[in-house]
């Protein structure tokens, strides 16, 4: 192990060398550009094994990591905001075919108008995708579920797309533990060294059937992403035992009987965790990591614990006509409580910096008559 | 009359009893080209009519494995393929894409010019029918000047050329592009040989009269691939890196193209003019694939 201050984007690149991926494909796109130019730096300079492939769009990127898992080969890819968007139609596909793909993704604003500012959005429109998602809220966390991912995604048979904030984590830098690539190898087996099709025994893969046939094999594919919550469990689990760094599908920090809980998701995290150590503050955090499946059970078991009186969730996304994202599951997964806490949400979609001011602020405000968001903006 | 099947391995790649139309000449074509690609092949096959014929999981038409993929994505597909076999220690396995001319001349084409670009070694196929006819016959960028369909109907009939696919291919300086049709098997058989042991971006591009598109019966689309080779509205040739252009079969003069055009109702409200503007426009094609077969060294 060695410790080195890096980029969130640099810790991406660290991951997926030490997960040996065998085809990484990739196209720039602010702010994960550094991701793929770290990892062709490495693969020239033969510190990357794998095999290297700058593309001329996100939506062949995903095409080439399609293609390598049809063969069984370990693949990554990386990418942000409208390049996610871009690769939709392959993002459902890589999940229903079950192939193992990891992605990263570092969080950015979706235009109009064109924005590079850290915005959730992005990946929580392909919240119903079917892939596995992963919110960081380190540098260290970056590296670390890169790992995970690999690992993740080959025990359950589905992708995984780790994000973490544009600029806010990709950009900055902050001290990370580099494991030893024999660490590693001990936590992730050897990616394959034998093809996943029998040129003897041909197969018709993932062509046309019908309605009875696909309704089965959404079931099957809703049966396994539900047991990714145990499986992830296990595997945090292991993590934590080898590396000594937990990354639990949801995060509790704070006083055990603390009335409110703030909740949110990713790089704003930390904000929170340093806002609520100051002096006269007696309100905890819960952070969402796990948002795909979606631990509804432990989210339950916190919030809806009868000392929790208000619940805030902070949300750097939207959906119109509904408000936060995080917000909407949250509420959801309290449905049913015969005395569940008065749930508010603070947005700060569109990049705006959660400053301990701010959250002060969304603290002590109340919302204007009839508004059930307290939107940034006016407490800035 | 020769023996056309001589020299045609008797091995089969495609089951019977698929679901192509009547006279598919398409089904045809990639069920000779199997024979020479051979059991260590895999194909990748985009949103097409193949999409149909390589049937319904776990039944299956070819005898050797099939990967679908979205519509776009066909090259990129094939070059991961191909990268992940490599990545997982098979070198040898040839990948073949297999798309029509909407996933070739349009929503491919991107993927496409890419993977020539980047030199992918893979095989990529382009069975032209000339229209979207999985869906019903609608009009593509390779639906030729003067054709009806349910997007060009009459009197609204294509005014655009075909879109000029080898000479797009052959800009990209790839190893090999050659055009094929069916009516001429030993020629198809010996490109794809000759291709097999090529390493990197191949390109085939075959045109597969459609019976129910092009408005023929089912008997006629062998004929029909004659005609287009014939007259020359279809030559048949090869690039190799670019540059070098062989003619692979030389018609003494050309036939009149009324005895391809007259042949179908896609060409039905074509006028006398229409037919002159397409005599003028084949010969000067072919003119000009002479003088670049002959600027050949």
């Amino acid at each position: 192990m060695t410790e080195k201050i890096i980029t969130g984007n640099q810790a991406v690149a660290q991951g997926v060398r030490l997960s040996r991926a065998q085809v990484v494909s990739a196209y720039p796109i602010t702010p994960q550009t550094t991701v793929m130019e770290t990892l062709a730096e490495m693969w020239a300079g033969g510190e990357f094994g794998g095999d290297f492939v700058a593309v001329e769009s996100e939506y062949s990127a995903l095409g080439y990591c399609v293609g390598a898992a049809y063969a069984g080969a370990r693949a990554f890819t990386a990418t942000s905001s409208h390049g996610l968007a871009y690769m939709h139609e392959l993002i459902h596909w890589a999940a229903g075919a079950r192939l193992p793909i990891v992605m990263s993704n570092a969080n950015r604003a979706i235009g109009a108008p064109w924005c590079i500012e850290s915005d959730q959005t992005d990946s929580l429109s392909q919240r119903d995708t079917g892939w596995l998602q992963l919110y960081c809220s380190s540098v260290q966390e970056i590296l670390d579920s890169i790992i995970m991912a690999f690992r993740l995604a080959e025990t359950a048979r589905l992708p995984v797309m780790v994000n973490y904030d544009g600029f806010y984590l990709s950009h900055t830098y902050e001290a990370a533990a580099i494991p030893e690539q024999k660490e590693v190898d001990l936590f992730l087996p050897s990616p394959p060294d034998r093809p996943a099709i029998d040129l003897d025994a041909p197969e018709n893969r993932h062509g046309l059937v019908g309605s009875e046939a696909m309704h089965r094999l959404l079931s099957v594919r809703y049966q396994a992403t539900e047991a990714v919550l145990a499986i992830y469990e296990e595997i945090y689990r292991e993590f934590a035992l080898r590396f000594g760094r937990r990354w639990p599908a949801v995060e509790y920090a704070g006083p055990p009987g603390a009335q409110t809980v703030l909740v949110t998701a990713g790089g704003m995290a930390q904000t929170v965790k340093s806002f609520l150590s100051g002096p006269g503050r007696g309100e905890a955090l819960l952070r969402i990591r796990l948002f795909r499946p979606f631990p509804a059970d432990g989210i339950r078991k916190v919030l809806g614990a009868p000392h929790v009186a208000r619940v805030v969730v902070i949300d750097r996304n939207v959906s119109m006509g509904v408000g936060g994202i995080f917000a909407q599951e949250v509420k959801a997964a309290l449905q049913g409580l015969p005395k569940g806490p008065q749930v508010s949400e603070l947005n700060v979609s569109g990049g705006l910096d959660l400053s301990p001011d701010l959250l002060a602020r969304a603290l002590e405000a109340q919302r204007p008559e009839g508004e059930k968001i307290n939107w940034a903006v006016n407490l800035l | 009359m020769k023996n056309l099947a001589a020299g045609v391995p008797h091995k089969e790649y495609l089951f019977s009893g698929h679901t192509a139309c009547p006279g598919c000449s398409a089904v045809l074509t990639i069920r000779h080209l199997t024979k020479v690609l051979g059991r260590k092949t895999v194909f990748v096959i985009t949103a097409s009519c193949f999409s149909i014929i390589a049937g319904q999981p776990p039944l299956r038409t070819f005898d050797l494995n099939v990967f679908h993929c979205p519509f776009p994505s066909s090259a990129a597909v094939g070059g991961g393929l191909k990268r992940g076999l490599i990545a997982a220690g098979d070198s040898e396995t040839q990948v073949v894409v297999l798309a029509g001319d909407g996933g070739t001349f349009d929503i491919g084409l991107q993927g496409l010019s890419a993977a020539a670009e980047r030199n992918e070694d893979i095989i990529f196929i382009c069975y032209d029918n000339e229209a979207y006819m999985n869906t019903g016959m609608q009009r593509s960028s390779a639906s030729p000047f003067g054709s009806q369909s349910n997007t060009t109907p009459a009197p609204r009939i294509k005014q655009n050329p075909k879109k000029d696919i080898m000479a797009i291919i052959a800009a990209h300086a790839v190893p090999y592009a050659a055009t094929a049709t069916i009516a001429y098997p030993r020629d198809l058989l010996a490109k794809v040989e000759k291709a097999k042991n090529i390493k990197g971006f191949r390109f085939f591009h075959l045109m597969c009269p459609c019976p129910p598109g092009w408005g023929i019966d089912s008997d006629e689309s062998v004929e029909l691939s004659r005609l287009a080779v014939e007259t020359g509205v279809f030559p048949l040739y090869e690039t190799e890196d670019g540059e070098r252009i062989t003619i692979t079969h030389r018609p003494d003069s050309l036939r009149p193209v009324e005895d391809y055009l007259l042949r179908q109702r896609r060409f039905s409200t074509m006028t006398a003019a229409d037919r002159q503007k397409v005599r003028d426009f084949v010969s000067r094609k072919w003119r000009k694939l002479l003088a670049a077969a002959e600027a050949t060294i």
